[in-house]
């Protein structure tokens, strides 16, 4: 169709394209440019929104106090999320929109465990760690029970995910008989708000562990190149040896492990549980955070880096928002209109039609000259 | 516009970034011919009839249409229909969920509503009159393919249009029914269509045609009657060199006589898979090239497959080098050091938007294992290596391989089995699709494998291809192997005779 | 002389063809419902025996059947919308302060429903086929925006007292023979709610839009395949564009009629309708991956979805997540059987 290039040394590269237009199509361009224009906004409207000061907590500890802190803080279990969200995207071409209830779930369950089926307890009845095992280990199987009706029944992802988005809720209520568990004990809460003596809120050094890990798998695994072959491709990855089931599936249960995680973090926080709140909307935060890094949703290559950093813009987004004071429950119409933005911008119809506006000026003054 | 012609386009341009697809081309289609639109791939003969029936837009020239003054505005495919082209293209571009009657009448009919009375009576009349298989009311999607494709003819020549584009249809048809679909085409002739048939197969160009134009490189090399222009002159053309390439390649007849000592390096007995094929037996040495033979759809990528593992086995036994091996799933057999270049190159082989460097690495990336990834440096050196040897032509090693032509793309899939160092390479048509020069570097690399001591299995729709490749045909029909032909035997007349059957003893 | 009869004087047997996966799923549907209202009767009786309590279903679902359809539409054109829970509480909200606040009356209030609804349809529907944006992500914008826009719009619940809205709200169609005696022997006339006449009335319209128009044809084929569809000359972009229009103003009907049942605008209104009119449609046989799927069949899903709902509940599980997780069981049974029965076929 096209004539080919004549000698594999003469790399196309083009020099004279404009710095704006190759800086567009990286595909970080648009959180990286979401981040600052919020962060601009926020330097003009008012400096003092990045102020970091330390403050004493409850327990008389002293911890920082900030709106960045609080972004940081608060988008853990949204970062959490996007990573796995991120892969299930790129092998399956779909989303799980199970997250949020599956993450009531892995709170359920560690809840219980924690307080030995009371519905308060003030010390935990069971070792936190085999708890939070526990709770791994149940919302894993909850991802493989997606993954398996996705890569073995061949179901779309968001309509086999559907089934836990409905029953989620419903199951974390059942683990506990419907009763709300709460655990006073503070080393539960631990992982939720500040570790004693240490002023950074304890949900950032997860976030940062949880990306450590990937960073070392997708490094010392072929987990990147399989998912993004399976998800391009699927026959010809199963005929260069890969099983495309297997690796659906594998990626459906490390977003279980990332959702027991993010449930965790957030039980933690409180030591309390709201089964038909908690997380609430949490998956399409997730899912926008995916979009907004970049990444196409119907599946193929991804940056989990993108995923990541889309992720703190929505919760900067949210805690800017906040702080002008917008009631949380308009906060979704606020949301909105920047996403329809963000999305208008990035579709590549758009692109194309700026880009040959900033062209044609241009020609018209070559022409003169 | 000249006296007789239906369609005229003029000083022809278009642009993709950074490349001239077409440059200033003149296409002239007379009334009642069938003219051949030839070129090797990336001569620019798709973009021509895309930039004809309004996918894409042209950057430049001119388009007449017989009966009307002015310069046909065509800006989509409807725009196309309007205007009396309709066109089948290569792949099938029909709705699989509607039923064939609707897909034959869809987008053409005129008012609001779908009269399922006339489409049905409509369809079943036209596909009655050509001869094709198939019920209106059924969903298409439960169809052949060839069916499909001829469904698709069926609507292109109900359309009633002036000017019909057959764009390689011929390449999911078996022999029977390209000479259906010759006949349907000498038929419209008659009739004063004209027809642009664009095809690989050189046989049919010769048997249909009465006008040839040839593109190369976006260009246009000229225009010829057919009597005017054998051959040789139309691939040299095509090419734009001569023949001594070829010359080379004529006169060798299969590979180097094979060493039978010691066991095969592979050897089935009564193997059988899910695809519904007969039980076979099969057996390859250390340096043969061998070959399965036979129509379309006789099972001759079925064989290989079962060999590879692709489809369900379902029973026999598999030796490699003496020894018994199971082989259940495609990494099985790489691990035995068999290779698999599948037919569908688009469906099976290439992932589209992984880089050229990462489809290539790709086999020895999963042979090497999930916890030892290869590092970026190595990959690039593989690719660098690979790019080089077997000259693919792409801008870099990050260039996603969708964007290569076919012929470069099936070369990176070629470059992903040898980085795995096979032992034996199934390559099962490797030529399909891609232009001659091409088709030439594969068929030599097959023959240098073989010296190398690789056994190599080929399989190719062209015969004269296999003769010049293998010592050894199986030959199959409807899903068995019907013979197997070796030394004096290899000849296309006995190669004929076995495929079509009947006169054996 | 009737057809097959010549076809048999020719030799030929006659036609058999193969049911389409549209009809196949459908069929599937219908007979599940069937089964399951049926062995209701059988086994548990009571309530189940009186046509009221099927008229019920109907009554309580009116809103839901109209917002199903839509989906299926969408569906079929291989898109999807979830904003349309979200647009029927903006709707509800938006005509209760009407009424309520600013003097409106019951055409003002029809006025704004399909408004909203239409305003929502065209944004997404050109962003969606135009832009070439994915529904998914547009219209969970759209849900964003109309869920903070329904509380932008009221935050407390808006009760209506509006006297010509009541009356019309509390009309009964009594439907004639099919009622039942009460306890005291009474006889007590079976009714439907004004608002499952529109519902039945669209579910008819629809069907015949899918089967008999060129518009509705089109839907299939660009489900099917949207590039296909382009080849034989369908304008692909214009179809989505009216399907997502189509959809979002069949919601803010749907809105209408749901506030026309309960008669009060509330934040909760419609919360998770749009999943429950995904889950209709699945089970009613529309494939998510467009190109196959039946307005009858939607009809069906939420029949059967609401039925299983009230065995459930009649069973003695009358705690919330019960009813929730037996749809999710029934939703993952109906995705099985129908990822099987397709597999299968897909095999040949």
């Amino acid at each position: 169709m096209t004539t080919p290039v004549k000698n594999p040394e003469t790399r196309v590269k083009r020099p004279d394209e404009p710095l704006f237009k190759r800086l567009t199509r990286q595909q970080l361009f648009i959180p990286v440019a979401a981040l600052a224009l919020l962060v601009l906004f926020n330097l003009i409207a008012d400096p003092s929104f990045f102020a970091v000061s330390v403050k004493e907590n409850s327990l008389g500890n002293p911890v920082l106090s900030g709106n960045i802190i609080s972004v940081l803080d608060n988008a853990s279990e949204l970062v959490i999320l996007a990573i796995g969200m991120t892969l299930v995207t790129a092998s399956s071409g779909g989303q799980d929109i199970s997250v949020g209830a599956t993450m009531a779930i892995a709170g359920s369950v560690i809840l219980r465990l924690v307080c030995g089926g009371q519905v308060t307890a003030d010390t935990m009845q069971m070792n936190l760690v085999l708890a939070v095992i526990i709770g791994i280990a149940v919302t894993a199987l909850f991802g493989a029970f997606n993954g398996t009706l996705v890569a073995y029944f061949k179901i779309q992802p968001m309509v086999a995910t559907l089934i836990m988005y409905t029953a989620g809720r419903s199951i974390a209520a059942w683990i506990n008989n419907n009763q709300l568990p709460i655990i006073n004990d503070l080393t539960f809460k631990y992982a939720g708000t500040f570790l004693p003596g240490i002023p950074v809120p304890t949900p950032i050094f997860i976030t940062v562990l949880v990306i450590l890990v990937f960073w070392l798998v997708l490094k010392f695994t072929t987990l990147g190149l399989y998912t993004q072959a399976v998800g391009i491709n699927a026959n010809s990855s199963r005929l260069n040896g890969l099983d495309p089931k297997l690796i659906k599936l594998l990626t459906y249960v490390i977003l279980g492990v990332c959702v027991a995680v993010a449930g965790f973090i957030r039980v933690s926080r409180s030591g309390s549980i709201n089964y038909s709140r908690i997380a609430e909307n949490i998956e399409m935060d997730a899912i926008l955070a995916v979009a907004l890094g970049g990444n196409a949703l119907s599946g193929g290559k991804f940056n989990i880096y993108g995923s990541i950093l889309g992720a703190y813009v929505i919760q900067f987004l949210t805690t800017t928002l906040y702080k002008y004071e917008v009631p949380s429950t308009a906060l979704p119409a606020y949301k909105a209109v920047v996403v329809i933005l963000l999305v208008v911008l990035s579709a590549p119809v758009v692109r194309e039609k700026l880009s040959s506006m900033k062209k044609a000026p241009a020609k018209a003054a070559k022409e003169v000259s | 516009m000249q006296e007789g012609a239906v369609l005229e386009m003029r000083g022809i341009c278009k642009y993709f970034p950074g490349v001239r697809a077409l440059q200033d081309v003149d296409f002239t289609l007379r009334e009642g011919e069938i003219h051949a639109l030839m070129g090797e791939n990336g001569a620019g003969k798709s973009t021509l009839i895309k930039v004809l029936t309004g996918v894409y837009p042209k950057d430049g020239g001119g388009v007449h249409i017989k009966g009307v003054d002015s310069p046909a505005v065509i800006r989509s495919p409807q725009d196309a229909q309007n205007a009396g082209i309709s066109t089948v293209y290569q792949e099938i571009t029909l709705c699989p969920n509607l039923t064939v009657a609707e897909n034959m009448y869809i987008g053409r009919t005129k008012g609001a509503g779908a009269n399922w009375k006339m489409m049905n009576s409509g369809a079943r009349k036209i596909l009655e009159s050509l001869g094709i298989p198939a019920s209106p009311k059924q969903q298409l999607g439960s169809c052949s393919i060839a069916v499909q494709q001829m469904v698709a003819i069926a609507r292109a020549v109900d359309m009633e249009c002036k000017v019909l584009i057959l764009d390689e249809p011929t390449s999911s048809l078996d022999e029977q029914e390209v000479q259906k679909l010759f006949v349907l085409m000498r038929d419209l002739r008659a009739k004063g269509v004209g027809i642009i048939f664009v095809t690989h197969f050189l046989e049919q160009v010769y048997e249909v045609c009465d006008r040839i134009t040839v593109l190369r490189d976006g260009q246009l090399v000229g225009e010829y009657v057919i009597e005017d222009l054998p051959r040789v002159q139309l691939v040299s053309k095509m090419l734009g060199k001569e023949l001594d390439d070829m010359a080379d390649i004529k006169g060798e007849s299969g590979g180097a006589p094979v060493s039978q000592d010691g066991a095969p390096v592979l050897a089935a007995k009564d193997l059988c898979s899910s695809a519904d094929i007969k039980p076979f037996d099969f057996s390859i040495r250390k340096g043969e090239v061998n070959g399965f033979t036979g129509l379309l759809g006789s099972g001759r990528s079925e064989c290989v497959r079962a060999i590879f593992g692709a489809d369900r086995v379902t029973g026999g036994t598999v030796k490699m080098d003496g020894k018994s091996v199971k082989i259940k799933k495609p990494l099985d057999a790489m691990k035995q050091g068999v290779g698999y270049l599948p037919e569908d190159r688009k469906g099976d082989g290439i992932v589209g938007d992984l880089s050229v460097r990462e489809n290539i690495i790709l086999a020895y990336q999963v042979m090497k294992g999930f916890f030892r990834p290869v590092s970026r440096a190595q990959a690039e050196e593989f690719a660098d290596e690979y790019i080089k040897l077997l000259e693919i032509k792409t801008a870099s090693a990050d260039t996603p391989i969708k964007s290569l032509s076919g012929g470069n793309q099936q070369k990176c899939i070629l470059a992903r089995w040898l980085l795995t160092d096979p032992k034996y390479l199934i390559l099962d048509e490797p030529t399909r699709g891609i232009d001659i020069g091409t088709k030439i570097e594969i068929q030599k690399l097959v023959l240098r494998l073989a010296e190398q001591g690789k056994s190599v299995t080929f399989i190719s729709s062209e015969i004269d291809e296999m003769l010049r490749t293998c010592s050894r045909l199986i030959v199959m029909r409807d899903r068995k192997v019907v013979g197997e032909l070796n030394g004096e035997d290899l000849t296309q007349a006995k190669i004929m005779a076995t495929i079509a059957g009947g006169d054996e003893k | 002389m009737p057809k097959g009869i010549a076809v048999d004087n020719q030799g030929r047997l006659k036609e058999r063809v193969a049911m389409s996966d549209t009809n196949l799923l459908l069929a599937i549907t219908v007979v599940v419902f069937f089964i399951l209202y049926l062995s209701a009767i059988v086994f548990l009786g009571g309530s189940f025996t009186k046509p009221q309590n099927f008229l019920n279903i109907l009554n309580n679902n009116a809103s839901l059947i109209v917002l199903s359809c839509g989906m299926s539409i969408v569906m079929i054109t291989g898109g999807i919308d979830i904003s349309v829970g979200a647009v029927t509480s903006l709707v509800c909200m938006a005509c209760a302060v009407n009424l309520e606040n600013q003097g409106g009356n019951i055409f003002t209030m029809i006025l704004i429903g399909l408004g909203i609804g239409l305003a929502f349809g065209v944004v997404q529907g050109f962003l969606v086929a135009h832009l070439g944006i994915q529904p998914f992500i547009i219209s969970l914008a759209g849900m964003f925006f109309a869920k903070g826009m329904t509380t932008i719009v009221s935050k407390e619940p808006v009760r209506v007292t509006n006297e010509a809205f009541l009356a019309l709200k509390d009309l009964r169609i009594t439907v004639p023979g099919l009622g039942s005696n009460n306890k005291l022997g009474q006889y007590v006339p079976a009714y439907v709610e004004p608002g499952v006449i529109i519902a039945l009335l669209m579910v008819v319209l629809l069907f015949c839009l899918l089967r008999w128009t060129k518009l509705g044809r089109a839907f299939y084929a660009v489900g099917g395949n949207n590039q296909s569809a382009n080849m034989l000359g369908i304008n692909v972009r214009r179809t989505k564009f009216l399907a997502h229009v189509l959809c979002s103003v069949l919601a803010g009907l749907g809105g209408i009629l749901y506030f026309l049942h309960v008669g009060s605008g509330d934040v909760a209104n419609g919360a998770g309708d749009e999943m429950n009119a995904i889950a209709s449609s699945i089970i009613g046989g529309t494939l998510l991956t467009g190109g196959v799927g039946n307005i009858i069949g939607t009809f069906f899903g939420v029949l059967s979805l609401n039925t299983i709902k009230r065995i459930v509940s009649s069973l003695g599980f009358d705690e919330a997540w019960w009813s929730n997780i037996t749809v999710a069981a029934m939703l993952c049974l109906f995705l099985v059987i129908q990822s099987v029965v397709l597999l299968r076929r897909n095999k040949k």
